[in-house]
Parts: structure tokens; C-alpha cells; sequence
């Protein structure tokens, strides 16, 4: 019977390499990323363009749709390979680009919407005896990693955009499952979870906790059946990690769940995901039924007396229920409120049972530590943070994408080489990690490491790995204003500490944009702040002061500028600042009068305008459409 | 095997299972709370009871926290303390401030918890909500959601003790609203209007409708009485003012029923001071001696009942004649009970035990129907007798 399981999985490994390097050879190959953000990008519209400009050409070729690569900026984006041509992959493939892409890699034609983003290589790293597959994208002319690529590591996101998500065939060319197999046919659940706790692996959701701790504590809870359960719920603004992965990767996360499972001795699990990510939960439904056709999930897993089968349970779009307890409260169809720990899950979790519950990234890289090995993965990142830090890199810098780097890496070599700087030549100010519940560094930090415990001793947080670039337009009360209002808005209301103080904390935000402030205002910021943390019942309400925190010690001077001066140094409150002509740029052309809403703007034909400050709205038209730059913003008004 | 801990310096001994909560309060040692309840399962929301625990890493809520062994628990750290007023605060800056004419004032644990820890009602000119006050037609239940803090009290006494499930909470953070139902009325998201919620409640957000405006806690005296509507023997106190019963409220200790009330017993007093009440016993004229009705009347020891007179009222009666043999005579229980033993007896003389039917009632306690089965099957002689509870 044992033989049977295994062999069937070893007959369909080896059938899936089989046609895995088939697809790779074939004549003509292409590659289209279909996650989220490529669809939102027209990718959909992309491939129906490139099967007909196949047509066109008369060409037959194998298309292959992935996840994401994580080069959101590029979206969307193709791969081509023809036999005897390098493998070239393109950024900005709209529907009418197909043409000219097409002209490029065959006829030599110029591009002129689309771009060469680089040439992409199959990589396949070694680690002892085994292999890690990944993409590499070198520049054409120089065969050397693109900027973005460069400092990159990809481990947990090895497989977005190389793999047919849909597939479990391709899961399994890559070696998918070999971890699991490894698991159940030469290891007790204690060494699966000595090896956890060797690996140093850290909990992705933020949080930084010894995931193979955890495990231990939820297998020494003598109580059954036990659950696991994976954290789906990336609530956090701009913030898509476990998206790309769920999209792209289905099967690493419930491989590591079941691995789990069998650590801690579960029977059942669950994947609690966010109903926004339609096509993550898509995946994994077909994921979750393709595992259990080649009997990798239900009773008797691979022919072992271990049994276990999981069920996807979709949130209803509160924030709050990606803390954990809220989240157990949601999946017994409560009111997603947290509840107080003790009892931790590993005691008393969901259906009041011993319960596991981590991250979408925790479990992606457990089949890979254990089919790599603890060493190799210690090997990489840092002493007290080993492994790779996953970032959904946006605001203000030039590559905004996906992106997984060593730990240890800085937040400079992140938003400069990785992330390429800001742009349009502008000064960085700030860049915000751990979203609305971590805090924000200066430029004076932009050396510090990025791993769990270097982030915090600087004041901000690791977080689950949203991480948003600031630059010098952008005014850091507002950006305050920014979490707190989606505190607020999130807040799930069960404390008052939570549900009052931080509307309290907007309310002092707001009077301080709205310039009625007052320097005592800074004053009881901090005590509202400390009140909320050290009030507060879960990490949400804790936490939620955070940013505010941060800015008032790192931007202090933004505060009392904003309050004395009733001014604002970025020129981004509407209420301190005012638009006004500079006469001597205005050439009268009246452009900025006849787009002016609220007819604020008077002035004959050739003769300076005016702006009405008691009529203008601030809405910045006229700057915008002023070809002479003759409008400036000042402030204080 | 009990746990041995140390609350604010007292070596402790606590039952295993026990929170810091249950093991101060066992000790003489008060912890604030507002959304705690011993009879209900604790969820730490309101935070009032927070504590310090030596080498925990932040405060801990001693409702829902298990007393440790060689714990050393803090219960009035400054940090603590702070928090405690700092939740004050809060819940007042969304809070009304009239005391002066709430129903509760007196008998309000956020009202006494703010005067212990000295918090003042805090000016602001941000956002407090404005519900509308009593907006469900409930003849019993009265709400202001501006007075709710949203311990959920009322919504685990429905959930846990009443197995009603009508109140839950809707929306989130500041917008949080107590509904019921999905934000219904009472009567159609399925409440019975057994008062329970009303009587968890720690503040004025739900009231005793009937009661309001007749009486605050200082000026009504509690008689601790047997509920007269059935033969469970719920007790309760009925708030007395100046001789009237303004309210039924639950009394905690009450052996059989603790807090719990139903409809009938904390809401059907009124017909205490009704004037339709019946007092005493009313015989037809007709069943009594022609003589001495006539001397007791004229003695002022019977009258003619108020029911009787309104119904005649110098009309003709039934039998077509103004007859006083047709009017009921409020009379003495001795008086009364021989008319009916006298007739008892007749018809058994003359028909036998057969002749009659007896209806026992589901108000009587188990005591009484015994003896009324006895009484039915010894003296009148028949085993004709049913209970109303069969009906």
C-alpha cells in the first residue's frame, strides 16, 4: 500500500519533469503573467492580441500563464522563446503592443511602447543535493542581473512566474512535494519540528515568533483533533506578499500546511483568505483538488496513517481578522472580534482546540527548508533573522513590485538599487514598513538592516512586509492622518481604548492639518498613544499608534511647523496652503481660468491672473495646467 | 490542587481554574470591571480590569487571565490606574452627561467607577454619537444607545442565559451599534421581552420602560418577594415607593433563579395596584343568609362589591327584576369558603363524588397541587382532576 502511494507520485513527478522541459523546448514558447496585477494591467486582453497575432503569423506555440514575477510596474508582461532565440521577457504588453513586441523579437523592429525588461534565465540554485528553481533576468547586452533582480533572493517566491499555478504537474517538476514525501517516509514529527527550530525560520505575519516553537507548543497540547491554520488575510494598504503567492504558488502553502499538520499532529485546516483575492482562493480550490486526486491531502496520506484534508474560508473583509484570535472568532462564523490570550491557540484556538496559525509565507517556505535543509536556509539572511524578507515595495519609487531580498539587506540598497530611488529626481523622506501598525524611518535610518530586530530597535516593525516609500512631497501629518484613518475605519470596536482613542487621535490629526493645532495637541497625541497601547486588547489597538509615534519623533519639526507657522513644508494640507500667480510667468493665457471649477480665477486675456483665495478650492488644477509654471503653492496662505 | 498567588502584596490561595479576578474578589480585593458578569462567560473588552502582572510583558485583564502559580499580580499600579482612567475618559467622551436625570443614577457601575477613579465628563468638540433615544416600540424594553458602552452584556445574557440570541453588535470601531436582530425591532428579531438584557445592563442604555420617571434607586425600598405567577418560586425584589411598586428588579442571590426573570415576573406587577384587582372574596347575594347579609352590610363588615354596583347600576338585572340577589357581596374568606364547603357537600349528598371536575393550576407550587389532588380524590370523592399546564 506505502509503495503504491509513493510510487504514484514518483510516476507523476516523473511524467511532469517529462513535460516540464518539453514546454521549455518547445519551438515557440511564451509566457504571460496572469496574477492579479497582471490582469488589472489588460493581460487577459494581452493574450487574446497575442493568439491572434499568432494567427497572423502563423505560428504555433505553447502558452504558459504564471503568477507574478514581481515587477508590478511592468505589468503586463510576456516571456517569448523561439527556438534558437534568446528568451526574452517584455514589460508593458498592452493588447496594442502585441504587434510591436512581436516585430521586435522576430523581425528586429523598434519598440516603442513596450520594453525589454531583460533576458530571462531558468535558474537552478544548488543546496547539497538538492535544487531550487527560480527566474533570473539578466540585461541583454551585458548578461548581467537587472538593477531590480540584482540584489533579489528568491525563495519563497521562486516559483511565481516561473510555474503554471493551475498545474500540479508544474509544482511537481519543480520539485513540489518532495519535501512532504520526505517528511512522511523518514520523519517523526519531532524531528520535522527540531529541524523547524534549527532553520531559525521567524513567523512571516510580522510578529517574528520561532515558527518551530510554535509548532512545539501546539504538539504538546495533549487535546484533538488539532487544527492548522494559514493567516490569508493581508488586510495591510499596498501590501500583496501573500496574494502573489497564493496566486502564483498554491501548492508551496498547503504543502507546508500539511507538513504542519503532521508536526503538530492535526487533522484538519484551514485557509482563511481574504474574498478580495479572488483568484488566490480560485488557485487554491483547484490546488486543494488536484492534491487530493494524487492523494496528498485526505486519509492516508501517501499510504502513512496520516490523515488530513483542509478547506478554504473566505473573510469578509475586515482588517481586524487578520489578528489571529479574530480570525479563529471569524472562521466559527462570529463577529471577527479578537479575543483576550491566554489561552494562546496552541491551547485553546479555534473551536476552543489546539490550533497552529501562520502566515501564507511561514508555511511557503517550510517544503523548502525541509527539502533544502536547515543549514542552507541559516546560511541565509541573518544570525537572529536567517532566510529572505518578502517586500510589496509602492509609494514613491520607480520600481514598485514584489520583492525578496536576504535579510540583513538595507533599506538603502531596498529603495535605491532594488527599488531603483525615487523618482523624478526627488529627495527621499521616509519610508513606512509593518503598514498602518509599524512606523516610519527618515533618511538618517536608511542604513539600518532589514530583519525583525535591527527594524525594531529603529522604531518601526517588519510587519508582514508592506513597504511604502515616501518622498519629499509628501507631508508626514497627512501620512499620519493616512493609518490612523484607516485604524479607525478598522477598528472592529470592541475596547474603547481602540474604538474611542484612535478617533480621538484623528480628531487631534485633523485639527492639525485643518491648522488648529496647538502645541499641547503633541502632548496629547502621546497620551492618547499611550493610552491605546497599553489599553488596548489586541495587537490592532496596541500597535495602531505606531505611525503616529514615529512621525512625531522623526518629523517633530513637520508637527510644530504645521501648528505655529500653520503652514505645511510639502505644500499638502488644503487648509494652510493657498495658490497664487506669479506674475512674472503668467503670459495671460487663461488656460488656468477656463478649468478653474469655482471660477476662482480672474484675469483679461494677456494680463496676470488672480486666484481668489476665498473662492479657490485647492483642487491644484491650474498648476497642473499651466504650461508656464506660473502657479505656485504657498504656504502658510 | 489550588494555586498559591500574591494580589497587592496578600499570599493568596485560589481554587485551579480560578482568574486573578475571581481569586481578588474571593479576598476582599476589589477589581474594577463594567463588561465582566459572574454569570456570564467573561471577553475582556472593556478593560477596566487591568493589572499588572510581574514579568508579563503588558497589562493583563484579570477576567479572563487564570491566576498562576507564585504569581505577583499588582492590582493598582500606576499603570494600571492610568489605564483604568484613561478608559474612563474615553467612554465619557462619547457619553452623555445628564446623571441628574438618568434612571440609573445611583445604581451605575461606569457612574461609580468614575467617581472611585475621579475622572471628569470631558469637554470636546469632536464626535459623539447622537442615537435616537427609545426607538424600538418594546412595551417593556427602553433604549438610548448614547448611554451604551457596549460591554455586551445584554448580548450574552440573551446569547447564554435566555438561548434568545437577539442582541448582537453591528458595524465596527466607533460605529458600533448594539442591534437587534439584524438591527430590527425587539418584537421581530424574536425577543420575549424577559427584561434580562435590561438587567445586566451597567448603565442607562436599557431600562425598565414602565418604571421610568417613577423612581430611582435611592428612593425605592426592595422587598425580596416570591414571584406569584407559577409554582417555580422565582424571586425577586419588588421596588417599593411610597407604598407602590414601581419595578421588579432580579435579585443576584435569588436561590432559584438568580438573575433571571420572565416576562410575567419582572414586567406583570402591574396588576398589583389595579383597581380591577379583586381583594377579596365576592359571593352572589343570593348564596348568603337573607339576615345577617342584611346586619353585616349595615355594620360596614360587607358591602356591596364596587363590580357589582357598576354592573347594575340601577339597571334591571338578568332575571328582569333590579334584583339584589344577583349582586356580588365582598365578604370575610370564613364567610366565603362555608358558602362553597356547604355546596361541595350538597352536591355530593346528592349526586356523588362524580359530579365533579377539578382544574388544578400551573401557579400553584407542587405543595399545593398535591394537597388539591388529595383534597379532589379523598373528599369530593372523583378522580377527575387535570392540571391547566396540560391545556
Amino acid at each position: 500500500m506505502e509503495l503504491t502511494a509513493i510510487a504514484r507520485l514518483a510516476a507523476a513527478r516523473t511524467q511532469a519533469r517529462q513535460r516540464y522541459s518539453q514546454t521549455q523546448a518547445a519551438d515557440l514558447f511564451i509566457t504571460i503573467g496572469m496574477g492579479t496585477c497582471g490582469a488589472a494591467a489588460g493581460a487577459a486582453e494581452s493574450l487574446e492580441a497575442i493568439e491572434r497575432e499568432l494567427a497572423k503569423r502563423r505560428l504555433a506555440a505553447t502558452i504558459k500563464q504564471v503568477g507574478c514575477v514581481g515587477m508590478c510596474s511592468f505589468e503586463p508582461m510576456i516571456e517569448i522563446q523561439a527556438a534558437g532565440r534568446p528568451r526574452v521577457n517584455y514589460g508593458a504588453v498592452t493588447s496594442r503592443n502585441v504587434a510591436e513586441v512581436f516585430g521586435h523579437y522576430f523581425d528586429g523592429g523598434k519598440l516603442r511602447r513596450a520594453v525589454v525588461v531583460g533576458e530571462a534565465i531558468p535558474t537552478i540554485t544548488t543546496a547539497h543535493e538538492h535544487e531550487l528553481h527560480s527566474l533570473s533576468f539578466v540585461a541583454p547586452e551585458t548578461q548581467e542581473r537587472i538593477p531590480f533582480q540584482a540584489k533579489q533572493l528568491r525563495v519563497v517566491l521562486s516559483n511565481c512566474g516561473l510555474i503554471d499555478p493551475e498545474s500540479i504537474e508544474e509544482y511537481l517538476a519543480v520539485d513540489g512535494y518532495a519535501a512532504l514525501e520526505r517528511v512522511l517516509t523518514t520523519m517523526t514529527p519531532e524531528q520535522v519540528i527540531a529541524e523547524m527550530k534549527e532553520s531559525g525560520l521567524r513567523g512571516r505575519g510580522g510578529g517574528g515568533f520561532l515558527t518551530g516553537l510554535k509548532w512545539e507548543l501546539a504538539r504538546k497540547t495533549q487535546h484533538w483533533p488539532k487544527y492548522v491554520i494559514c493567516n490569508a488575510d493581508e488586510g495591510d494598504p499596498g501590501a500583496f506578499m501573500d496574494r502573489s503567492v497564493l496566486e502564483g504558488d498554491p501548492h508551496s502553502v498547503i504543502e507546508g500546511m500539511i507538513i504542519a499538520a503532521y508536526a503538530i499532529g492535526a487533522e484538519y485546516g484551514y485557509i482563511y483568505c481574504r474574498a478580495e483575492y479572488p483568484l488566490a482562493i480560485r488557485h487554491l480550490h483547484m490546488a486543494l483538488a488536484q492534491a487530493r486526486a494524487l492523494g496528498l491531502l485526505g486519509q492516508n496520506i501517501l499510504g502513512t496513517d496520516f490523515s488530513f484534508d483542509l478547506v478554504v474560508k473566505e473573510g469578509a473583509g475586515a482588517f481586524v481578522c487578520g489578528e489571529e484570535t479574530a480570525l479563529m472568532a471569524s472562521i466559527q462564523g462570529e463577529r471577527g472580534q479578537p479575543w483576550p490570550r491566554p489561552p494562546y491557540p496552541a491551547v485553546a484556538g479555534v473551536w476552543g482546540q489546539p490550533s497552529n496559525v501562520n502566515n501564507v509565507k511561514s508555511y511557503a517556505y517550510t517544503p523548502r527548508i525541509l527539502r533544502l535543509g536547515a543549514a542552507w536556509f541559516r546560511g541565509l539572511g541573518t544570525l537572529g533573522s536567517p532566510g529572505t524578507a518578502v517586500f510589496a515595495l509602492t509609494g514613491q519609487v520607480q520600481n514598485t513590485g514584489l520583492i525578496e531580498v536576504p535579510m540583513g539587506v538595507t533599506l538603502r540598497e531596498i529603495i535605491y538599487d532594488v527599488g531603483g530611488g525615487i523618482p523624478f529626481g526627488k529627495q527621499f523622506k521616509a519610508v513606512q514598513t509593518g503598514g498602518p501598525l509599524g512606523g516610519c524611518l527618515p533618511a538618517a535610518y536608511l542604513d539600518t538592516p532589514v530583519d525583525f530586530d535591527s527594524l525594531r530597535a529603529a522604531g518601526a516593525v517588519m510587519g508582514s512586509g508592506g513597504m511604502i516609500v515616501a518622498d519629499q512631497d509628501t507631508c508626514m501629518v497627512e501620512f499620519a492622518k493616512y493609518f490612523m484613518q484607516f485604524v479607525v475605519d478598522e477598528s472592529c470596536g470592541k475596547c474603547p481604548p481602540c474604538r474611542i482613542g484612535s478617533l480621538r487621535m484623528l480628531e487631534v490629526l485633523e485639527r492639525i492639518t485643518a491648522g488648529e493645532g496647538t502645541l499641547e495637541d503633541l502632548d496629547e497625541l502621546n497620551r492618547l498613544a499611550g493610552g491605546m497601547e497599553a489599553g488596548s486588547l489586541c495587537g490592532l489597538g496596541q500597535l495602531a499608534p505606531s505611525p503616529v509615534r514615529s512621525v512625531l519623533r522623526h518629523f517633530q519639526e513637520e508637527f510644530r511647523t504645521h501648528i505655529l507657522d500653520r503652514a505645511c513644508p510639502a505644500r499638502k494640507c488644503k487648509a494652510l496652503i493657498s495658490f497664487v500667480v506669479i506674475p512674472e510667468l503668467c503670459t495671460g493665457c487663461m488656460v488656468c481660468a477656463r478649468n478653474c471649477a469655482s471660477n476662482a480665477i480672474t484675469g483679461e486675456k494677456l494680463q496676470v491672473h488672480h486666484i481668489d483665495p476665498d473662492l479657490c478650492e485647492r483642487c491644484g488644477l491650474c498648476a497642473e495646467v499651466c504650461k508656464f509654471n506660473a502657479i505656485e503653492i504657498v504656504s502658510p496662505r | 490542587m489550588p494555586i498559591h498567588l500574591t494580589i497587592d502584596d496578600v499570599p493568596i490561595t485560589a481554587p485551579a481554574g480560578a482568574t486573578i479576578l475571581e481569586a481578588a474578589r474571593a479576598n476582599g480585593i476589589p477589581i474594577p470591571t463594567l463588561c465582566h458578569h459572574p454569570d456570564l462567560k467573561n471577553v475582556g473588552a472593556c478593560r477596566m480590569c487591568v493589572v499588572s502582572v510581574k514579568g508579563a510583558r503588558a497589562l493583563q485583564t484579570a477576567c479572563t487571565t487564570p491566576a498562576g502559580e507564585g504569581m505577583v499580580v499588582n492590582t493598582m499600579s500606576a499603570e494600571a490606574v492610568e489605564t483604568r482612567k484613561f478608559v474612563l475618559e474615553m467612554l465619557l467622551t462619547d457619553h452623555p452627561n445628564d446623571c441628574m436625570t438618568c434612571e440609573v443614577n445611583g445604581d451605575c457601575e461606569l457612574q461609580d467607577l468614575v467617581y472611585d477613579y475621579g475622572v471628569r465628563w470631558p469637554e470636546h468638540a469632536g464626535k459623539r454619537h447622537e442615537w435616537e433615544i427609545d426607538p424600538d416600540p418594546n412595551p417593556f424594553i427602553f433604549i438610548d444607545r448614547n448611554k451604551c458602552i457596549l460591554c455586551s452584556r445584554c448580548i450574552r445574557a440573551c446569547q447564554e442565559r435566555q438561548n434568545r440570541d437577539v442582541w448582537s453588535f453591528a458595524f465596527r470601531g466607533f460605529e458600533t451599534k448594539l442591534v437587534a436582530g439584524a438591527d430590527q425591532l425587539l418584537l421581530d428579531a424574536g425577543c420575549e421581552s424577559c427584561g434580562q438584557c435590561v438587567a445586566y445592563c451597567p448603565v442607562g442604555a436599557l431600562v425598565d420602560k414602565m418604571s421610568m420617571g417613577k423612581g430611582r434607586v435611592s428612593q425605592v425600598q426592595k422587598v425580596r418577594t416570591t414571584c406569584a405567577y407559577c409554582g417555580v418560586g422565582c424571586n425577586f425584589d419588588l421596588n417599593v415607593r411610597d407604598g407602590k411598586v414601581i419595578r421588579v428588579t432580579s435579585a443576584e442571590d435569588a436561590p432559584v433563579n438568580g438573575m433571571a426573570l420572565c416576562v410575567k415576573g419582572r414586567y406583570g406587577y402591574d396588576y398589583v395596584h389595579h383597581r380591577q384587582r379583586l381583594t377579596q372574596p365576592l359571593v352572589r347575594a343570593k348564596w348568603l343568609d337573607a339576615e345577617t347579609q342584611a346586619a353585616r352590610l349595615a355594620s360596614g363588615e360587607w358591602r356591596l362589591a364596587d363590580q357589582a354596583t357598576k354592573r347594575l347600576g340601577g339597571r334591571v338585572g338578568s332575571n328582569g327584576h333590579q334584583s339584589p340577589n344577583d349582586s356580588f357581596i365582598a365578604v370575610d374568606w370564613d364567610t366565603a369558603l362555608d358558602v362553597v364547603a356547604g355546596k361541595f357537600a350538597q352536591e355530593k349528598a346528592a349526586h356523588g363524588g362524580d359530579a365533579f371536575a377539578v382544574l388544578a393550576s400551573a401557579k400553584c407550587t407542587n405543595e399545593e397541587n398535591f394537597l388539591f389532588a388529595k383534597f379532589t380524590r379523598q373528599l369530593l370523592a372523583t378522580n377527575s382532576i387535570d392540571h391547566c399546564a396540560r391545556l
